[in-house]
């Protein structure tokens, strides 16, 4: 069978529904809505025109030859999503959940989020679409994209600062599942990766597969031929998924997840899933945990809060286990460095997680040689990350006094 | 082994039902935990469920997430549940199920959990995020060690889903109140009642109502259609805010809503 042919709930050993009862007539619901609205031309035809008219699809591709020059000379390609309304891949997936929504009749939308992109998606949609919102952060998370906050205020979302647990993602993703439990007879939950129960994995990758289906295309017309390696960062991993579909067949593709490395590998702060963890079950599937001998999950870290994340997607777990696909660490360090040659290379300012996929891709560029041809999903844009940059980097002036 | 069924039928034909009383292992020490168990039992709890600490509680409340986070910060280790189910078991006759989410039992090993469960003294285990789908390893562990398991039922399951409930459990089927998660509440949902009704109507043997009482007047309200009553939250803050002596004093008033008018 097809690579691109699998489908949930099961993607090798990983994957499938561990989740409370009271969730699973919600997943059934959700699930034949949505294996309905996949046969239905008018779902696909709303979403395509979605994707035309609001997020501005298709996103454009960018070769960037003076970054690439540090790169060993292999040649860069970027896929643009951080041109995309909202200003991340986010909104591919939210559309198309915030459509289903409509269908099921739902008037509530509940979220988490880590950097913020996933919520301002769905604030975003909920406005476009007339739906109340509820999102999902972590405390630590509002504090450190205090922008995004704003914006999902903005937009008529109420934001819950989440004080559980390590106050980031992963206690986010459990307050929100808490809400849907209790609400779930008025409320749909927009889940912003390829991560959870079924059928969450295999309908996130849906929406974003449109990500790898136009970049395969855009590669061809360019260079006539398709890419050496893939590249993308990895949290739960939906803009990963979203590049890598459409080339899961072609064989001589090489794929590249690039986790979070924090500060090291070898330290205990980090979020290299994949790299580091064992399987478990988390947030409803079963996949690559961070974890403890108990069993209890390990709290993640990554200067970036979109990739703070202890967990992954199955299909990501399921494509490193049958070697399909190779995911790599990459620090905080050097993330921050590739976010920083981008920006003064090229003037693109990339988002600080996308910049993890950027400093995979020098490092792809060295070992894959000057006749190589590296595509990277540039998931996102700096704007929300301009906080931590400029502390990171020393960019503002130094105050009186001081 | 002190199985579930026997003691909720015996309760069902003495009294109006069972009295099931949740507490957490390592909460506010294993000491005292074990303790809190045995002082609720004394006051007239029929089946305990003790609660394993774990990282990403899902279907808990505030008051349980707090104790169990605390017993984590406190260094609780999972070998400290089975020490609590045999220290327990040493001291009174209740059966004990553990209450666990389901990736500590994974890394243990299923077929190891369900040994040295066994072996500790206890009945079995209630996972509240494994659904029968996913419980194949888990049912084969539980048939070869005779331990019950205890799956939940919801408001929102199909009929389908509650005949799948009932025939892939043993010992009873968590009837789950309401659509939430753990926390005391004013009233217990009417679904509840409608919810045990169906579950009868599938064959279930027994169904034992959990989430949001709090109360003797509730025991006693639930009692009149369900076989058993499960109460956590409100036990919990009571060992919270007043020690084994506390939760001792509502466990004997809670079982004074399980006798027979």
């Amino acid at each position: 069978m097809a690579l691109r042919a699998q489908t949930g709930p099961y993607f090798g050993d990983f994957g499938g529904r561990f989740v409370p009862e009271s969730l699973v007539a919600a997943l059934d619901e959700l699930g034949e809505a949505y294996d309905l609205a996949k046969l239905d031309p008018a779902f696909g035809a709303e979403l395509a025109e979605l994707g035309r008219s609001y997020t501005g699809r298709p996103s454009i591709v960018t070769e960037v030859p003076r970054f690439a020059s540090h790169a060993g000379g292999a040649r860069i390609i970027l896929k643009r999503e951080d041109l995309n309304h909202t200003g991340s891949h986010k909104i591919n997936n939210v559309l198309g959940q915030a459509l289903l929504t409509k269908r099921i009749g739902k008037s509530r939308v509940i979220a988490e989020t880590g950097a913020g992109q996933h919520g301002v998606a769905t604030a975003t949609a909920a406005a476009l679409f007339g739906l109340e919102c509820t999102v999902y952060m972590g405390e630590v998370d509002t504090e450190r994209q205090a922008l995004n906050v704003a914006r999902m205020r903005l937009l008529g979302a109420e934001v819950i600062a989440v004080k559980a647990g390590s106050r980031t993602l992963k206690d986010a993703i459990n307050e929100a599942m808490r809400d849907w439990v209790t609400n779930v007879e008025t409320t749909n939950y927009i889940f912003g990766t390829v991560a959870g129960p079924h059928p969450f994995p295999e309908m996130v990758r849906d929406f974003q597969k449109v990500i790898g289906e136009e970049a395969r295309a855009q590669v061809l017309e360019l260079t006539g031929g398709l890419p050496t390696a893939v590249a993308a960062c990895v949290g739960g991993g939906s803009n990963a998924i979203g590049i890598f579909h459409a080339f899961l067949d072609d064989a001589e593709v090489g794929l590249y997840g690039f986790e979070a490395g924090g500060e090291g590998v070898d330290t205990e702060r980090h979020a290299a899933t994949i790299t580091k963890g064992r399987p478990g079950v988390l947030h409803g599937a079963r996949s690559y945990l961070l974890q403890d001998e108990d069993g209890q999950t390990i709290e993640s870290h990554s200067i970036s809060a979109g990739l703070d994340y202890p967990g992954v997607g199955p299909e990501h777990s399921w494509l490193a286990a049958i070697g399909r696909a190779e995911y790599r660490p990459v620090t905080d360090a050097a993330a921050m460095q590739a976010l920083r040659l981008l920006t003064r290379t090229e003037g693109i300012i990339p988002a600080i997680e996308s910049a993890h996929a950027l400093a995979g891709a020098l490092e792809l560029g060295r070992e894959l040689g000057p006749d190589s041809t590296i595509l990277v999903n540039l998931s996102g844009r700096g704007d929300k990350d301009m906080e931590t940059a400029a502390t990171y980097f020393g960019l503002y002036d130094q105050e009186a006094g001081e | 082994m002190r199985t579930v069924g026997p003691v909720i039928a015996r309760r069902n034909d003495e009294a109006s039902g069972a009295l099931i009383g949740y507490l957490p292992v390592g909460f506010p020490s294993l000491d005292e935990s074990v303790d809190a168990a045995v002082a609720i039992v004394e006051n007239g709890v029929d089946v305990l469920e003790l609660g394993l600490p774990y990282s990403d509680p899902v279907m808990d409340g505030t008051v349980i997430q707090a104790a169990t986070q605390q017993a984590l910060a406190g260094g609780f280790r999972l070998a400290d549940g089975f020490e609590a189910v045999r220290r327990i078991t040493e001291r009174v006759d209740a059966p004990v199920l553990i209450m666990t989410y389901w990736n500590p039992v994974v890394q243990y090993g299923i077929d190891r959990f369900a040994d040295d469960l066994a072996a500790a003294g206890g009945a079995g285990l209630i996972t509240p995020d494994l659904i029968p789908d996913e419980a194949a390893d888990w049912i084969a562990a539980s048939e070869r060690t005779g331990l019950d398991r205890v799956f939940l039922a919801a408001p929102t399951s199909s009929d389908a889903r509650l005949k799948l409930a009932v025939e892939s459990s043993r010992g009873f089927v968590y009837t789950v109140s309401t659509m939430g998660i753990t926390g005391a509440r004013s009233d217990v949902d009417e679904a509840a009642r409608t919810l045990v009704a169906r579950l009868a109507a599938v064959g279930s043997p027994a169904s034992c109502v959990g989430l949001g009482i709090s109360t003797a007047a509730q025991v006693a309200e639930v009692l009149e259609y369900a076989d058993g009553a499960i109460v956590g939250s409100a036990l919990v803050k009571a060992l919270a805010e007043g020690g084994v002596a506390a939760v001792g004093e509502l466990a004997a008033e809670l079982a004074r809503g399980a006798r027979r008018e």
